[in-house]
């Protein structure tokens, strides 16, 4: 292979490039007037009052019009469509006069045999030195393509707004069905308890997913009183549909044997009997009943796999009433159940919650609330029966923020609390 | 609701000087009138305003209904002449502000004492015995035109719609803003404004009325000047040397003079 090493210009080579140049400048010299003509977009001067000074060939040919009809004789609103006539005058020149150009404006110009054609038209003011106007120079893009393109994308922008819009709809219609059926599957409101007071709340984690958290408290005699509060497994269409089951089954249950045990004892049997093809439904659950009497009140009580209930009293103190052993309900046919047992003075009140509240995730580093927060806090709260434990817990739920992700249910029973005059937080 | 904000209100000119209400019309915003501003604001206390829709006007004050009729574009001529207590004013109204200006002073006589018609229309579309010099279809044509320019909308606003403030120019923002509307509001206007018919509403004008045409307008042909003159008994009609629809940009000074002229006499 040969090298040239030295930096001089090869003769020849230098040659071709003049002949070249000179070749591209007697091209380019010869047509210049041709270049304008025959331009491959549309080139139009206008003297300020619109009127035609100077047009190339190639939009005198879109336009099919002769020089002679248009120079001097025809303004450039003209050769637009009505359309494009009253846009212009509303928009194009307004924006022309006040900043000297405009660009890229779609307009349609009137064809020979009535056609239209989608241009793009581009305008820039010719000043004089002391900045008079002069005369507009416009081009002219045939954009038949590109409107056709900008067409589509605009029926697809439509579309997809609808679609958007369509879906909005459809969401706050299933929004408004999913609150209808949680509401069913929880008491419009708690009964009143001669001698007790109640108190619930339900917190909704995401208004697009049923929960599966239940409660209840309802009367099984003149004397005595039920309630439950339990979990299902799972979210969605199929937990609501076992929670359902699961409500009706301990209020017939409860009615026919209101022993705690014998209840859940029912439920799990009911459960397992319908969920036995494998979908692995179940539950969690204190089913207890509660028997006002003067001054204080009975509490007798089963748990399966639920959190262990909560006792504040009235001295500050506040414990778990431990049901250890007590089996998830509905996973296999016999399932035992732990009771217990407690007294509640006025002051007291048994707190019965389920598991989003203890694993809500809190502080910087999302640990778990757990346990013995959830007793700390409890004591904390001055003992004022149930609706203020409620309240307080209510504020606490709310201050979790995010880092409470699951359905919340809360429920709790005591005597009334004994009028006490001076009580301060 | 903060009228001032709503409708981006401006006061200039003379403070002491009689007051001057101009009113743009369908299409850009209270912009259109800078050529003739320091004419104006020699000798007049001068409140702009861009209507809801329009210019800088608080979008969130949009109501389709409300602006779905002129009457709605009047209320809001007759809240900002509230809000700023005006009165004996001479309103200016430019195309179909000029009809607005028309409802509003039969509203209130006792605000708007002369109305100045910078080249209006009461009908744009033909009708028996009437020349509008537009047919329905025509206006369908124009739409659709504000539909397909409907991207070089969103490139000139959003960076106004965003709060990116990183040019601090007014005069440029202005600038970029000037002619760029919610295309979902354009069309309203637009409809309000070309579907609009208030010839009848000519027989409630009781002021003095300047109407000033252009000797060659595509919007406004030179009939419906005459038409409105004759309509109007307390009128002249002045026709402008003076080409497009546009005469305060394209003539200021002619349109400045004959407005400073009609004022002064009246």
């Amino acid at each position: 292979m040969m090298c040239r090493t030295d930096q001089a210009p090869d003769p020849e080579e230098e040659k071709d490039v003049d002949a070249t140049d000179a070749m591209f400048t007697s091209l380019l010299e010869d047509s210049a007037e041709e270049l304008y003509e025959q331009a491959p977009c549309g080139y139009l001067s206008t003297l300020m009052d619109g009127t035609i000074a100077k047009i190339n060939a190639t939009l005198l040919e879109w336009l099919g019009l002769e020089r002679s009809r248009v120079v001097g004789r025809m303004r450039f609103t003209d050769l637009l469509t009505v359309g494009g006539k009253l846009y212009h005058e509303t928009h194009f020149a307004p924006l022309l006069q006040m900043k000297g150009e405009v660009s890229g404006i779609a307009l349609d110009i009137k064809t020979t045999g009535k056609q239209r054609m989608p241009v793009l038209v581009t305008s820039k003011v010719k000043t004089s030195e002391d900045g008079a106007p002069l005369l507009i120079r416009t081009t002219v893009f045939d954009a038949r393509d590109r409107r056709a393109y900008e067409a589509e994308l605009l029926r697809g922008r439509r579309a997809a707004e609808e679609a958007r819009r369509q879906a909005e709809a459809d969401r706050v219609r299933l929004q408004e069905a999913l609150a209808v059926l949680q509401q069913s599957l929880l008491p419009a409101e708690l009964p009143a308890v001669p001698g007790m007071e109640a108190a619930s709340y339900y917190h909704t984690a995401s208004p697009d997913l049923l929960g599966g958290d239940f409660y209840d408290l309802f009367p099984l005699d003149a004397h005595r009183w039920a309630f439950f509060l339990g979990d299902v497994c799972g979210k969605g269409p199929q937990a609501a549909a076992v929670t359902s089951l699961a409500r009706y089954t301990l209020r017939a249950a409860a009615l026919h044997d209101p022993d705690p045990v014998n209840a859940l004892t029912t439920l799990n049997t009911v459960l397992h009997d319908r969920y036995t093809s494998g979908e692995g439904r179940y539950c969690t659950a204190i089913f207890g009943v509660v028997e006002p009497h003067d001054g204080h009140v009975e509490v007798h009580l089963a748990s399966g796999g639920h959190p262990s209930a909560l006792i504040q009293r009235a001295d500050g103190s506040s414990d778990y009433l431990h049901t250890p052993g007590g089996m998830l309900i509905g996973v296999l046919p016999k399932a035992t159940f732990t009771a217990a047992r407690a007294r509640l003075l006025p002051g007291d009140t048994l707190l019965l919650y389920t598991d989003g509240l203890t694993e809500a995730r809190t502080g910087p580093d999302r640990t778990l609330y757990g346990d013995e927060a959830l007793r700390t806090f409890t004591t904390t709260q001055p003992a004022q029966g149930p609706q203020a434990l409620i309240t307080a817990l209510t504020g606490l739920l709310a201050s979790f923020g995010d880092g409470l992700h699951d359905d919340t249910a809360l429920l709790a029973l005591g005597p009334t609390p004994l009028a006490t005059p001076g009580v301060t937080t | 609701m903060d009228i001032r904000r709503r409708n981006n209100v401006t006061v200039t000119g003379c403070v002491d000087g009689p007051v001057l209400l101009l009113a743009h019309g369908f299409g850009c915003d209270q912009n259109m009138w800078r050529l003739v501003l320091p004419a104006l604001a020699e000798s007049y206390r001068v409140v702009l305003f861009d209507y809801v829709g329009s210019g800088k006007a608080d979008p969130s004050a949009w109501d389709e209904r409300r602006y779905g009729s002129l009457e709605g574009y009047a209320q809001d001529v007759l809240e900002v002449c509230e809000e700023l207590d005006l009165r004996d004013v001479t309103f200016v109204g430019h195309s179909v502000s000029a009809m607005v200006g028309v409802l509003a002073a039969a509203k209130t006589p006792e605000r708007i004492s002369r109305l100045v018609m910078v080249a209006p229309s009461p009908r744009y579309i033909d009708d028996e015995g009437y020349r509008g010099g537009f047919s329905a279809e025509d206006i369908d044509e124009l739409l659709e035109s504000l539909e397909s320019n409907y991207l070089g909308w969103s490139a000139a606003m959003a960076p106004v719609i965003m709060g990116n403030d990183d040019r601090p120019e007014l005069g440029q923002e202005l600038t970029a803003a000037f002619c760029a509307t919610d295309p979902d509001m354009a069309r309203i206007f637009a409809r309000t404004t070309f579907l609009s018919d208030s010839r009848e509403d000519l027989k409630t004008v009781a002021v003095p009325t300047l109407i000033l045409e252009c000797r060659q307008d595509v919007i406004a042909p030179r009939e419906v000047g005459a038409y409105i003159r004759d309509a109007i008994p307390a009128s002249r009609l002045v026709t402008l040397e003076a080409t497009g629809h546009c005469p305060q940009l394209s003539a200021p000074q002619a349109t400045a003079a004959a407005i400073v002229d009609f004022v002064g006499a009246a």
